[in-house]
């Protein structure tokens, strides 16, 4: 919020300030509407849709983690259980497309010849998709109550998130017969009834992941300007005061804890149709730190910065990797822990750092806040 | 305030983004239609060198065994270009790292297909980037060539399979097994879909055959904490232990094994992913007179084993050894160029057309392509450890057998699949 605070308050500068945003906000729809489809090939335009839904959890993490200071480590959990519950529908329709019963997976390594109980609501569309976000929404609101009323917080509630990511990882692991156990939901054909084998197609879900990522972002812009937001942050800053003024802290957190998980099983949704696949290893400890570490480089307090750190990073280990693969997971270690240790604000926040030096008023990392 | 026409504005941007790609969508293919003219990528075969992927992990936990596997995939090509290449056209490697994720996986297998436009592609380790990459091979019609032992139960028309399946590594450890009176057996794996799958499989063949399974456990990937397991085993009055590990996990294991007092003699222990390269990670002591079950040992006798041994130790240092897995990478290039010279085309439903029947003198022996399956007739090979960390075969199959990935031929298997 420090960067809307004008010192100024001449006309001009107030206009620009009230077209910075909308601006900002049409440049990235023309980008990713307009210009990357027409800019990108079929395959690099793939590569952008998964990118974007590393950015979709992002957006979360910016809320939950950047706002609220709950460091969400295990953002895998909710990530995959949107996939899975995607991965589930598209899994059975691909099925029923071609006369079975089963899916192919089940054919092989499953036991029977009936679908397990918990498959079956999955076969409808509006009940899968209501679950991508419903069920890990009320997975973190279960675990969210029941944290924060005990006031866990900080490192213990990192670690908790952690050991529920390995948790539901070691878990699908063990049920190969009914979740595909290490090779996970894989071979998606179809996605409602359109073939992901026609580039038209793929095409069509990178739209649809772009405009979700551009209406998620404008809802959380809306709910970081609004009172809730200011409550988020003063909670983050001093849950103890907002505790003195008659808040409980602790809903104040589980929100933002849940519309995070939220958007999470939405991105992993999303996920499915663009890459084709969903396994235990997108979920489990080390995807968990993946999801926060371009946030962290971008500057988790920023939307923007939180998003794009999240693109750039994605991107990075794409081609990176490919030259240095021995060395890239090195520098990914490397780049969280000097975004975390010595520029918290991310490089969102590189800026005002850089003047407040030169004006000599100390670090500046103070303005985007410490996490709890 | 002025938050709030903001978000707005960008709500209706995005919803007629929405309303955009809905549009768009409606002239795309429905499931089931055909999509082939579309989708099916074109290799680029019109310079004077043909490139060719090599996707294996260079990074992450299974480096250690895959970059065997592609040193010996570039020792290939090396020596098929220095004969003078494929239909006159020299090789060119483009490797990607599959970064020991199976998405990663998905992604370079497109990399490869649609930027680098190869015409082949070799590589895959664990079961998981297999199914990962299956479909993408799948749309775009391009060939991937899989060097490793897998479970079987799987067919996919753009994937040749080199290593062994079921038939020709399992069940034959079985029935070695069986033949020395070893009837009762204890099942130990790590956690994933090879081991759960081969388990399933000697569970029935057990049953089938008068043999027991004594007890079955899992240990999750990358697990080193074997006590309880270890000492279960040796409760359990098994005669042999068939172990299905993978990976660090057996160093834990064997050690532990040997510190509870078990050994070769007590109660045998059959791996089927224990290798060379392996042994020597383990430390032989620990596994000195152990059962293995290979297709290929680096000591098979003949001469097209000498000459690879030979070249991979010039290329790579004289104390590396070679292993099962770095052998069938090997001749799955070898096998990919005869079915090439043999189409007169690197055109792939060409080269699927010519691939029956193509035979080698590989370093494990003769091997023969069977279109029907796109497997390999391999002959089996049980081996015991020595003190040298080199393995010697004590019994083999006599001659290669014929691929039967979902087990057909067996009647105990009726129910697999």
């Amino acid at each position: 919020m420090t960067t809307t605070t004008t010192t100024s308050p001449a006309p001009p500068v107030a206009l620009l300030e009230r077209f910075r945003v909308p601006a900002g906000f049409a440049l990235g729809a023309v980008l990713l509407l307009g210009v990357a489809p027409l800019a990108l090939s079929d395959f690099r335009l793939s590569l952008l849709a998964k990118y974007l839904c590393y950015a979709i959890v992002a957006v979360g993490v910016s809320l939950a983690w950047g706002r609220g200071g709950l460091m969400v480590l295990g953002q895998g959990v909710f990530f995959g259980l949107g996939g899975y519950a995607m991965a589930m529908h598209l899994k059975l329709a691909d099925a029923a497309a071609t006369g079975q019963t089963l899916p192919d997976f089940m054919q092989l390594y499953g036991t029977g010849d009936t679908l397990p109980w918990w498959w079956e609501p999955f076969a409808n569309p509006a009940f899968a998709l209501a679950m991508t976000v419903l069920l890990p929404m009320a997975v973190a609101a279960l675990l969210g109550f029941f944290v924060f009323q005990r006031r866990v917080k900080g490192a213990y509630f990192a670690i908790l998130s952690q050991a529920l990511a390995a948790a539901l990882a070691i878990w699908l692991v063990g049920q190969q017969a009914t979740t595909g156990g290490t090779n996970g939901l894989t071979d998606i054909q179809g996605f409602f009834g359109y073939s992901l084998d026609d580039p038209v197609n793929q095409r069509m879900v990178y739209f649809i992941i772009a405009a979700v990522l551009l209406l998620l972002m404008a809802a959380a812009r809306q709910l970081f300007v609004s009172r809730y937001g200011e409550l988020l942050i003063a909670v983050r800053d001093s849950e103890e005061r907002v505790r003195f003024l008659g808040y409980n802290p602790a809903n104040v957190k589980l929100v933002a804890y849940v519309i995070a998980a939220g958007m999470a099983g939405l991105a992993g949704a999303l996920f499915v149709p663009a890459v084709g696949i969903i396994s235990p290893a997108l979920i489990g400890i080390v995807p968990s730190i993946g999801f926060v570490i371009g946030a962290a480089v971008g500057g988790r307090a920023s939307l923007v910065g939180a998003v794009l750190g999240a693109i750039a990073v994605a991107w990075a280990q794409s081609t990176l990797s490919d030259a240095f693969p021995a060395a890239w997971t090195y520098l990914q270690g490397l780049l969280f822990v000097v975004a975390v240790g010595f520029l918290p604000g991310g490089l969102a926040s590189l800026g005002i750092v850089l003047r407040k030096r030169r004006a000599g008023t100390g670090t500046g990392t103070r303005t985007t806040g410490e996490t709890a | 305030m002025s938050g709030l026409s903001i978000s707005r504005r960008g709500l209706l941007a995005g919803i007629s983004a929405a309303g955009a790609s809905a549009a768009l969508s409606a002239c795309g293919a429905k499931t089931g239609s055909d999509t082939s003219s579309d989708s099916a990528a074109k290799a680029d075969t019109s310079g004077s060198t043909v490139k060719v992927g090599l996707l294996n992990s260079l990074s992450g936990t299974m480096a250690i065994s895959e970059v065997t596997v592609h040193n010996a995939l570039l020792l290939a090509i090396k020596e098929i270009n220095a004969a003078g290449g494929v239909l006159g056209k020299k090789l060119k490697a483009v490797s990607q790292d599959g970064a020991s994720d199976w998405p990663t996986f998905a992604e370079k297998a497109e990399a490869l297909i649609k930027d680098d436009k190869v015409a082949a592609t070799f590589g895959c380790w664990t079961s998981a980037s297999r199914k990962a990459v299956k479909p993408v091979f799948e749309r775009y019609k391009s060939l991937l060539f899989y060097p490793v032992q897998y479970e079987g139960l799987e067919q996919s028309p753009y994937i040749f399979y080199i290593g062994a399946t079921t038939n020709q590594q399992i069940v034959p450890a079985l029935d070695y097994l069986k033949k020395q009176g070893l009837t009762k057996l204890y099942l130990v794996g790590s956690d994933y879909v090879f081991p759960r799958t081969a388990n399933k499989e000697i569970q029935a063949y057990a049953k089938a055959k008068g043999m027991t399974v004594v007890g079955e456990d899992y240990a999750p990937l990358g697990s080193t904490e074997f006590g309880t397991i270890v000492n279960k085993v040796k409760d359990s009055g098994a005669d042999a232990v068939f172990n299905t590990l993978n990976g660090d996990s057996n160093v834990a294991f064997f050690k532990e094994y040997k510190s509870s007092g078990l050994t070769a003699k007590s109660m045998p222990v059959l791996s089927v992913s224990i290798a060379e390269e392996e042994v020597k990670s383990i430390g032989t002591q620990y596994l000195e007179d152990q059962l293995t079950a290979w297709n290929y040992y680096q000591t098979t006798p003949g001469a097209a084993n000498t000459k690879f041994v030979a070249a991979y130790q010039a290329e790579y240092g004289k104390d590396k050894p070679t292993s099962d897995p770095m052998e069938a990478a090997y001749i799955s290039v070898y096998l990919w160029k005869e079915m090439v010279e043999k189409a007169g085309s690197f055109d792939v439903a060409k080269v699927k057309a010519a691939s029956d029947g193509i035979t080698l003198d590989a370093p494990e022996g003769k091997v023969t392509v069977d279109g029907a399956t796109q497997h390999v007739y391999k002959t089996a090979r049980i081996g015991t450890v020595g003190a040298d960390g080199l393995i010697t075969e004590v019994w083999n199959s006599g001659k290669p057998i014929k691929p039967d990935p979902y087990l057909k031929g067996y009647d105990w298997a009726s129910g697999l699949s």
